[in-house]
């Protein structure tokens, strides 16, 4: 990345989100868990969609997961993103139970495959780190 | 007879492409009269006003602004915005406020002119900020990224093929070739879809929508107000909806979407079903789009459209003829006009007006929008009555 890059966007945590990414600076993935009926939600909300209860936990997940879809972009969204093309976008099923997008990265795209596993790194952007993934338990 | 259901009695786009000197507001104020004069009313007799978005200005109160740039000072006026599902919701919603008495003739209106009013790389940018600010638009989600995440988790369970996806790219452009506004008119082959360049594996170039400047509009009236307009009164017979997420990264399922409840709710409203239909005009942002949409509304099996649109079912004197007007595929796309093209056509087909493109005795015609990433779902039924 030239010095003259343009920056790609930084999550902004709100009320909702701050102790989520909070945790990713810690390189430490949480999800909320209902404690009313255990639902994992992801992401943040102020009460759980399944049951509507506010009693909503943090717990710690497992910070592997499966690719349950992909694609390899070759036309980039914003100049951000334009030097990385062919980047790859997913989204992962963590095996606590939620879902989340991230790139995978550090990769042949030719290498991924729906089910395929993957484990949780950070990437740093500014002052927040940002969960991606990377092939591989 | 007099229709017992609010009518669609004035439809109207504008060209559809590049509209050099266009303006958002031109483009509206185009679509509007000629909707309104396609009815054979007068401004003045529009009572209500829907109006959509806009991304080429800014316009927080989109439809306070249109009246005022044309005009009127309707009784009821108000914003709809679902992305491509604004133009079927218009409709459902102008039909319930002239159905319910308080609105006779509800004007629908929406226009953009995103190839001359912006850069290409604006309108891409401005489109990917649909995705969640904190956990999609990071990661460099765009709306093709979005779908081609769809495209390869339904080609993985449902065995389509990028072959069945070119089937209807190639079918959209014979169908915009026989209508005189669209955009995008020169034959395309099977090989030439193959051949485009990849945008967002596994969708290529000739996998998406148009970008275009244009404009649509129609008014819906009330069934008693069927005396006052000159066309023939066409019925929205059925409508319903359905919203399971906005963001993918929340959708509940890749395979199945709102469509389906959506479309099972219009059904219902209109008693028919979906081997009554004569002619489709569904929502086709992108080939996997329509492929999952006809087949999670049940028009298909599941993994059966694309082998049937290989097989010419989706085009004149096939099983289902859809999207006759060349859809956003190759007829255009202009923001949330794009799924008011659909509306526009099958008003056309059903009222017999479609010249070379006419399906034969159209009777019953089935309408679907959708908008986001396959997030927000409305089905309509329209009748010849």
């Amino acid at each position: 990345m030239s010095e003259h890059s343009i920056p790609k966007p930084i999550p902004q945590p709100n009320g909702d989100t701050q102790p989520f990414w909070d945790a990713c600076n810690a390189e430490r993935l949480i999800f909320q868990r209902c404690t009313a009926c255990g639902y994992a939600q992801f992401y943040p909300r102020s009460a759980c969609v399944k049951c509507e209860s506010v009693e909503l936990e943090w717990k710690e997940a497992h910070a592997v997961g499966v690719v349950h879809t992909f694609t390899v972009v070759n036309r980039a969204p914003s100049p951000a993103f334009r030097g990385d093309v062919p980047y790859v976008l997913a989204l992962i099923d963590i095996t606590d139970g939620f879902r989340m997008m991230m790139n995978i990265i550090d990769c042949d795209p030719a290498d991924i495959a729906i089910g395929k596993s993957v484990r949780i790194v950070y990437e740093q952007r500014a002052g927040q780190k940002v969960p991606q993934a990377v092939l591989g338990e | 007879m007099m229709p017992k259901k609010a009518i669609i009695s004035g439809v109207y786009n504008t060209k559809v492409g590049v509209v050099p000197g266009s303006t958002a507001m031109s483009l509206h104020a185009e679509a509007a009269r000629g909707a309104i004069a396609d009815a054979g009313l007068k401004l003045a007799d529009v009572d209500g006003v829907l109006c959509a978005y806009v991304i080429t200005e800014t316009y927080p109160m989109l439809s306070s602004a249109f009246c005022e740039y044309v005009g009127i000072q309707p009784n009821f006026n108000a914003g709809v915005n679902a992305g491509g599902a604004t133009g079927a919701i218009m409709v459902m919603q102008a039909a319930a406020m002239v159905e319910a008495g308080i609105c006779k003739h509800v004007l629908c209106v929406a226009g953009d002119n995103r190839v001359t009013g912006m850069t290409r790389d604006r309108v891409v940018a401005a489109l990917a900020e649909f995705g969640h600010p904190q956990f999609e638009v990071p990661y460099g989600i765009s709306i093709p990224t979005a779908y081609a995440l769809v495209a390869q988790r339904y080609m993985h369970e449902t065995g389509a093929t990028l072959e069945h996806l070119a089937a209807l790219s190639v079918t959209h452009r014979k169908h915009a070739a026989m209508h005189p506004d669209a955009h995008m008119t020169m034959p395309i082959t099977m090989d030439d879809c193959a051949d485009a360049k990849v945008i967002s594996a596994p969708l290529r170039l000739l996998d998406c929508c148009l970008i275009s400047d244009g404009a649509a509009a129609y008014v819906i009236s009330a069934p008693d107000a069927a005396g006052d307009t000159k066309t023939h009164p066409i019925e929205i017979l059925g409508a319903g909806q359905g919203h399971t997420h906005e963001h993918i990264v929340a959708a509940p399922s890749l395979t199945d979407f709102g469509c389906k409840q959506a479309s099972q709710r219009a059904f219902a409203e209109a008693g028919i079903s979906h081997g009554d239909i004569d002619v489709a005009e569904i929502y086709d942002s992108f080939t996997i789009t329509l492929l999952v949409e006809l087949e999670s509304i049940g028009f298909f099996g599941k993994g059966e459209a694309g082998p049937a649109a290989l097989e010419g079912a989706l085009t004149h004197g096939g099983a289902l003829p859809c999207n006759t007007h060349g859809g956003l595929l190759s007829f255009g796309h202009s923001g949330a006009a794009g799924g008011m093209f659909h509306v526009v056509e099958a008003v056309r087909q059903l009222r017999h007006e479609a010249h070379s493109r006419q399906v034969m005795d159209a009777e019953l015609c089935f309408v679907h929008g959708d908008g986001g990433v396959l997030s927000a779902h409305c089905s309509l039924i329209l009748g010849r009555g």
